[in-house]
């Protein structure tokens, strides 16, 4: 059953990635895109990561789309990517060179994850890693007690970001 | 349950995926949503091995990555719009100067 849910989700997945890269309408772009990320959301949840998913749906799929189909409709040109493309013969190179990055991280894949050994931190006494692991509880312990330092530099992270995209966005004077 | 290699591996297309948007497309937005695709692939492999390691540690990190995402989409857009206001076109093929 599970696995059923995970090949149903994956394939959507794939496929609204690809359209996110092979639609010429950087607005289905974005909504295909936003498909994609609620798709990883459902993924995050069959991992036990209940969390995650929440987040994701909130910052990504919520905030960052916002953001982004804000901007494409302050700047979207209508016509997108007319004309003769002046790299032509460079773009057609992509699709060989991305096969060839997948065979790659396939390889590596091969040898390190299938084949390789269990995580250290699994030990090979203890063969099911404790299920309760991945809960909101747990993240929030260490969220709030391990990384506590990292939080709260990310809050002056989002402060500085804050402060740049005000700069950039201000108009000048003159 | 699914065997976490297949997320590892469902994140390696989602990612080569991504990578070939950024090589093909032309329009710094797509780009730059190219990139996110890219982000969220590595995550999804990130949250698969914590899972085999039986760990949060890997939800926290993926945490702190969707929250530099956040702060990176928010400037890099308002860097596109400046650019846009400039030059009143988007091709990054176009973008060659690095000062105005």
């Amino acid at each position: 059953m599970e696995l059923v849910a995970f090949f149903v989700i994956a394939v959507v997945a794939v496929v609204s990635a690809l359209g996110l890269v092979l639609r010429r309408n950087p607005i289905h772009g974005a909504l295909f895109l936003v498909v994609n990320l609620g798709c990883v959301a459902v993924l995050y949840l069959l991992l036990g990561a209940e969390f995650l998913a929440l987040a994701q749906v909130i910052i990504y799929a919520g905030a960052i789309m916002v953001l982004f189909v804000f901007a494409i409709m302050v700047l979207i040109p209508g016509k997108e990517e007319t004309g003769p493309d002046p790299l032509r013969s460079q773009r057609l190179l992509a699709l060989p060179l991305g096969a060839l990055l997948l065979f790659e991280i396939g390889l590596i894949l091969h040898s390190s994850v299938f084949m390789g050994a269990p995580h250290p931190g699994v030990r090979p006494g203890s063969a099911a890693p404790p299920t309760a692991a991945g809960g909101i509880q747990s993240v929030g312990r260490l969220l709030l007690g391990d990384y506590l330092l990292p939080f709260e530099v990310t809050s002056v992270l989002l402060l500085a970001a804050l402060v740049g995209v005000l700069a950039l966005a201000k108009r000048r004077a003159g | 349950m699914v065997p976490e290699s297949y997320y590892t591996v469902l994140s390696a297309i989602l990612f080569t995926i991504g990578v070939v948007g950024v090589l093909v497309r032309r329009n710094p937005l797509v780009i730059f949503m190219s990139i996110e695709l890219m982000l969220n692939a590595a995550n999804l492999a990130l949250v698969a091995f914590g899972h085999r390691a039986g760990t949060a540690d890997a939800q926290v990190l993926v945490f702190f990555v969707m929250t530099v995402a956040a702060a990176e989409v928010a400037v890099g857009l308002a860097i596109i719009v400046a650019i846009f206001r400039l030059q009143r076109r988007l091709s990054v093929d176009e973008l060659s100067i690095m000062r105005w």
